[in-house]
């Protein structure tokens, strides 16, 4: 379980990227993050990661304080493109992390093509990331991910420069390994109907500095399908709710306010914007997911 | 086709150098005068000198294998522990803040000391030999590695070794396969101009300290007064440097063939 308790970050210029935000990710859970561009959803990710020391407030992993990289996690960086290595050919890029799986190299080589098939691209590997498109360089490091097959995947935009065919087909990738492999999975999207169709719950950040804004359950069978669940009626009014809360409107009846979802009551709860004990307890019984 | 369009490329390339050297023919022969001798005497010294050999031997005869491989040994081994400890030493400090405050202002001082000035202490160190020679060439030309390869190691994206650090890369395989590819094009760059020092320093080593060698056969023509043996020397160095240039710069363009290419993508 990824507990953030308070979490507060500013950078050394000063600017505060996120203040006391907190949030309860369950074990197998996929979450979708999404919030204004600039709010603070990558800054969020990197604390997560263990790559940025936040200034304020606690990260536990499995109840273990995050100090450093966790192991067994993978990270979708948003600039995928300075993340992919230009010095070896996109097989090996993909291939790098998994030495440490104790893997033999034709196994790596193997796990390797079979992750880049998954995202496909099947004739990629003996090319070098430069000579790929965004899109697929993209799908690349999104490739190296998934053939590591951590326990928290954090994606940070990962879809966004593939054209609207291959993002459909990677949501539905992303679906099925989360199924497949049970991992914990975050993903930050500016797709509002991405961060329906995907999640099993979408939070809702608020404009910066990143604080929860909202959190709430989406109530869809986690069977989906690109047409089908799109068309539900139940998807189009979470996409409706997500869209109002994104832009900071009005709050719609069932969603539920930060904290709630986690199962932490906090006294924060005073900081969100329209957000009252009334509404807090008409949402509690608006379903909330149990952790845990 | 191809073979057409190389052979014309190759003719635009060295006509200039054809007529120079023709024109150096006519005119030494005119005035006549021994400092300098014309290119078909220096050229028929050089064979003379180096190149009478048996065609199974590049037609190299048994002084120029001696000469050359006393004055190349102690080029390459020189370049090559340079290289070593250069790379070595600068990975160190552009890895660690501390140790590059700590010796920056050392290693400015020491790579503005002429390295020739150095070498009446390594002879009295070493005495006159290979040994001299070598720590001469090697201590010469470790700076431009040094520097460089610090340079190349604290300019790597961050966001590369966050991307080693997510994926679980060990501090000896981030060194090897993240940090010191990501430095290599800087790297390069300062193996290459070692190696141009290196043959300057190997040249200035034999002609002070040496019994062997290119070096000190130029010095013993210039003593004997053989001018054609002299220039013949001479443009043997020049030669020389050419073709290691050449050799080095075809070397890293197979090496950082990514370098290029991402480069021109992202230009
Ligand atoms: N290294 C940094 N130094 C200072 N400010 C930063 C740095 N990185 C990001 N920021 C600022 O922090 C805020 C949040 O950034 P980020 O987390 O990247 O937002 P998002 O991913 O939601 O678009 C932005 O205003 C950005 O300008
Ligand atoms: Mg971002």
């Amino acid at each position: 379980m990824l507990q953030i308790t308070g979490l507060t970050h500013s950078y050394s210029d000063g600017h505060v990227a996120i203040d006391s935000l907190d949030l309860t990710v369950a074990d197998g859970e996929l979450l979708s993050i999404v919030g204004p561009s600039g709010c603070g959803k990558s800054t969020l990710l990197r604390c997560i990661a263990g790559l940025i020391r936040p200034t304020g407030g606690r990260i536990t992993l499995n109840g273990a304080a995050v100090d450093g990289v966790p192991d067994d996690l993978a990270v979708v960086f948003q600039d995928y493109s300075r993340s992919l290595f230009p010095w070896l050919t996109v097989r090996d890029n993909v291939a790098l992390p998994l030495r440490r799986r104790g893997k033999s190299r034709a196994e790596r080589r193997a796990a390797a093509q079979e992750a880049l098939e998954s995202v496909g691209l099947p004739d990629a590997g003996r090319k070098y990331p430069w000579q790929l498109s965004g899109g697929m360089q993209q799908r690349v490091s999104i490739a190296r991910a998934l053939a590591y097959r951590p326990s928290l995947l954090l994606m940070d935009e990962p879809f966004g420069s593939v054209d609207a065919q291959t993002r459909e087909d990677l949501e539905d990738l992303v679906l099925q390994v989360h199924r497949a492999e049970k991992m914990t999975i975050l993903l930050v999207t500016h797709d509002i109907d991405e961060s329906v169709y995907v999640g099993d719950r979408v939070v809702v950040l608020n404009r910066s500095p990143a604080r929860v804004h909202a959190d709430l359950p989406v109530t869809l069978s986690a069977d989906r399908d690109q047409i089908e669940t799109r068309g539900l009626p139940e998807f189009v009014r979470l996409r409706a709710e997500v869209g109002r809360l994104v832009r900071g409107g009005a709050r719609i009846p069932g969603a539920v306010p930060a904290g709630a979802a986690g199962g932490i009551l906090k006294s924060d709860i005073r900081h969100q914007k329209g957000v009252g004990p009334d509404t807090m307890a008409d949402s509690e019984s608006g379903g909330t997911r149990p952790t845990r | 086709m191809s073979a057409l369009r190389l052979g014309r490329g190759l003719i635009e390339r060295v006509w200039l150098v054809a007529v120079a050297v023709a024109a150096w023919e006519i005119v030494t022969r005119r005035v006549g005068e021994t400092y300098f001798p014309p290119p078909s005497t220096i050229v028929k010294a050089l064979r003379e000198q180096w190149f009478s050999g048996p065609a199974s031997a590049l037609f190299l005869s048994d002084k120029a294998l001696d000469d050359f491989s006393a004055s190349l040994a102690h080029l390459f081994v020189g370049w090559a522990a340079a290289g070593v400890a250069g790379v070595a030493l600068g990975a160190a400090i552009g890895r660690s803040r501390v140790l590059h405050d700590l010796l920056d202002p050392v290693l400015q001082f020491l790579r503005a000391v002429p390295p020739p000035t150095l070498v009446p202490f390594f002879i009295m160190v070493f005495h006159i030999g290979a040994t001299m020679q070598i720590v001469t060439i090697a201590f010469g030309v470790v700076w431009p590695v040094l520097l460089n390869t610090s340079d190349g190691v604290r300019g790597v994206d961050a966001l590369q070794l966050e991307t080693a650090r997510v994926f679980g890369v060990g501090r000896f395989r981030r060194l090897f396969q993240v940090i010191l590819p990501a430095a290599a094009p800087k790297i390069f760059a300062g193996l290459r101009v070692a190696l141009s020092f290196a043959l300057i320093l190997m040249v200035i080593s034999e002609l002070v300290g040496s019994t062997e060698g290119i070096g000190s056969e130029l010095i013993g023509a210039q003593r004997a007064f053989e001018l054609p043996r002299m220039w013949a020397g001479i443009v043997m160095l020049g030669i020389l440097g050419f073709l290691f240039n050449a050799l080095f710069m075809l070397l890293e363009r197979r090496l950082l063939r990514w370098h290029a290419g991402a480069k021109r993508l992202a230009g």
